[in-house]
């Protein structure tokens, strides 16, 4: 195992993480079972006071998820100069098999705590806590996925070791390669662009549709086309976006563009995504509370809010690839 | 204004007005925390600055070293030695150099003796290193007398003192002709230290140390981006074990901060308690204490970053050099490049800001949860 600040870093914050959720679980199987509103009780209000500790927790531990994110992609950017033949984070996450299932379990610890932390969010603008029992049993769910998270994390990292030769992000996006990047790469240029703008505009112009309208079908189909836009936006960075950064046909690779000879581009275009994908989901997790008395008020206007952030998320995601595109030295598609 | 941010101004405003009111007691807190990030961002500023270092320094090295290996021992390479080499492709120049220690009784230090073609020195003549041209007392056209390993005294005029940018690479150094170098050391005819290979494409060096080892089984190539990982494994491994030293610290800080949370004074509560009573909920009180810490976290990191700045690249790392430099009787003197690394304020901001945040989180809640007659009564 490497013995290096970051992943030390990474490891306390998933390790942290599992503890505080698993020590906060016996007091969600009690909300879940003893929380009743309407009664005056010691016991519910001993219950309504901790709510506040266990949410004040529960929102730090995620929110540092939500950071933890950045730190493991910038950090696997980074170990790359200490592997031979791995140039980014790709050849990174490749030097063992526990590599890009961390990430990927990273990530959807990401997603998750987004949408946990805005149904929270709502929860705590009502009067009467209407989703406390909701919320804490989420949480209990959320645990195996951060439990995994912190487990494939430290099977990768102490499965680390220098020297070993890894496969390059050269033979894992090109265009020859069997597998989802590999086909997700070999898109053509030309159809790829026309997916990539119509769904960018059909998500943003839904998230203004919904900014304004504040509709619960809307809502919903805003967090499964948020989910749809990102992967089209991935798919666009891998097909294209990243092509005309490199100035170079052949070289599909999504973290290529995080390193510093790109002037660090992949952060402006990540940021904004993952903010607005973010935003989207936490918009549809909060709309089938919508019917609750409580909520009526409070969820059309947080969704709203919600919607603004996700059409200026992905209008910026946009107009950030389009500038790199136009900018570019590389003619991809002749006219 | 829009609302949120409104609200959030006026409980920044509070805190603030809040804070100055017990300005020893947050001052005290501050100055540790302070000194605490102070120590750990000169450990990481200090170890990333060596790293740089390492990296620009080598930058310059050839791309494949050729040694050839005797009984797993490094042994000179034999008269033929580079021609059985050949043309590989993508080589641009081959070379072999003569280098060796000379052990000095005077310094008790050992120096490295090179051999340059004639036309930079001359027979008679040497260039020295700047660490060494001090420690002996040298300048242009003095002389100097070494005694060679089998007794004889060889002297040298002083062609030069080379440049003291080059430092950290040539403290030690002694630069003399070839058959200066071949006589002093009584070096067989024809024979090297090793070989060095310049290879354009960086993507090609493995191919060549491949083609290198096929035709010469005896040899070991060492590239340089080797070398490089591991003075980059070597910087992060002295990183991360003061990192683990200093994990003591973080933890004594953690608990200040959770004592300093937890104590609250008789005021204090009056002031919480007045607070619910005119209308603050608990969720904004815990608000107003989150900002409280947000506030105090970023000042002393701030106020500690930059201190850690000045202290390694103006003041030399005092506090740190010792471990994390290593030592040496001839040791270069060098400044460091400022450079700051954005993994690295990030790591260090989790380091501190954690630790604090984590601490603190249950005295505020306690704090939040009392009641407004309990305390006023």
């Amino acid at each position: 195992m490497l013995f290096q600040p970051a992943i030390i870093a990474l490891l306390l914050a998933a390790g942290l993480a599992v503890l505080m959720l698993l020590l906060a679980t016996p007091f969600a199987l009690q909300v879940i079972r003893r929380w009743d509103i309407g009664s005056g009780s010691e016991y519910q209000l001993i219950l309504e006071r901790r709510t506040y500790l266990f949410s004040t927790l529960v929102s730090f531990v995620l929110v540092v998820q939500l950071g933890a994110l950045l730190l493991f992609v910038f950090n696997a950017d980074r170990l790359s100069a200490m592997f031979v033949g791995a140039m980014c984070a790709v050849g990174t996450l490749n030097v063992n098999e526990w590599g890009f299932p961390a990430l990927i379990a990273q990530m959807l610890v990401f997603f998750l705590a987004a949408a946990w932390l805005a149904i929270n969010h709502v929860d705590t603008q009502a009067r009467d806590y209407p989703l406390v029992r909701i919320k804490y049993g989420l949480l209990i769910v959320l645990l195996p996925f951060l439990a995994a998270s912190f487990w494939l994390q430290f099977r990768y990292f102490s499965g680390l070791k220098a020297n070993v030769i890894t496969s390059c992000c050269g033979s894992m996006f090109s265009t020859e390669a069997e597998s989802i990047a590999g086909d997700l790469s070999a898109l053509p240029p030309l159809p790829a662009i026309w997916l990539f703008y119509s769904t960018m505009a059909v998500t943003t112009l839904l998230a203004l549709w919904h900014w304004r309208r504040r509709g619960v079908i809307s809502g919903g189909l805003l967090a499964v086309l948020s989910a749809a836009g990102f992967i089209v936006a991935m798919t666009g960075v891998l097909s294209f976006v990243s092509l005309y950064i490199y100035e170079h046909p052949h070289h599909h690779c999504p973290f290529c563009i995080l390193k510093p000879e790109y002037d660090y581009r992949g952060y402006a275009l990540y940021l904004p995504l993952f903010a607005a994908t973010a935003a989207g989901l936490g918009a549809g997790a909060i709309q089938p509370f919508a019917r609750v008395a409580s909520l009526r008020e409070v969820i059309p206007r947080v969704s709203a809010r919600l919607a603004a952030l996700t059409a200026a998320g992905f209008l910026l995601f946009t107009a950030i690839a389009t500038w790199f595109v136009l900018a570019s030295n590389l003619i991809l598609i002749e006219h | 204004m829009n609302p949120w941010l409104e609200k959030q101004r006026h409980l920044i405003d509070f805190t603030l007005a809040s804070l100055a009111r017990r300005k020893t007691r947050n001052i005290g807190l501050l100055v540790a925390y302070t000194l605490l990030v102070f120590v750990l961002a000169s450990l990481t500023l200090f170890s990333n600055a060596l790293r740089s270092e390492a990296k620009y320094v080598l930058a310059g090295s050839p791309e494949v070293i050729l040694q050839r290996m005797v009984a797993g021992r490094h042994d000179l390479i034999p008269p033929g030695y580079l021609e059985q080499i050949g043309r590989i492709r993508g080589v641009q120049k081959k070379e072999g150099r003569l280098w060796g220690y000379y052990y000095d009784p005077v310094l008790n230090a050992n120096y490295t003796f090179m051999a340059r073609p004639a036309s930079e020195v001359a027979d008679g003549m040497i260039m020295v290193g700047e660490a060494l041209a001090r420690e002996r007392g040298l300048a242009k056209n003095n002389t100097i007398s070494f005694r060679s390993y089998s007794g004889k005294l060889f002297t040298f005029e002083v062609a030069a003192v080379l440049s003291p940018d080059s430092e950290l690479l040539s403290a030690d150094l002694v630069l003399l002709s070839e058959d200066d170098f071949r006589r002093f050391f009584e070096y067989p005819e024809g024979h090297y230290t090793d070989i060095a290979l310049s290879v354009a494409n960086p993507q090609e060096v493995r191919n060549v140390a491949a083609k290198l080892t096929a035709a010469l089984p005896d040899s070991r190539p060492i590239l340089r981006e080797e070398v490089q990982r591991t003075y980059q494994s070597v910087f992060d491994w002295r990183e991360g074990i003061l990192l683990t030293v200093l994990a003591g610290a973080i933890l004594a800080f953690a608990i200040l901060a959770w004592e300093k949370a937890a104590g609250l004074s008789a005021e204090e509560k009056r002031e919480i308690g007045i607070l619910k009573a005119i209308g603050w909920e608990t969720g904004d009180v815990i608000r107003m204490k989150i900002w409280e810490g947000l506030l105090i976290s970023l000042t002393a990191f701030l106020g500690g970053f930059l201190a850690a700045y000045v202290h390694v690249f103006h003041f030399g790392a005092a506090v740190f050099e010792p471990v994390l430099k290593g030592w040496s009787v001839l040791y270069p003197k060098f400044a460091l490049v400022p450079a700051v690394d954005g993994l690295q304020v990030a790591t260090l901001f989790f380091f501190t800001v954690f630790p604090y945040t984590a601490a603190i989180l249950v005295p505020i809640w306690r704090a939040a949860i009392t009641d407004p007659d309990a305390v006023m009564r």
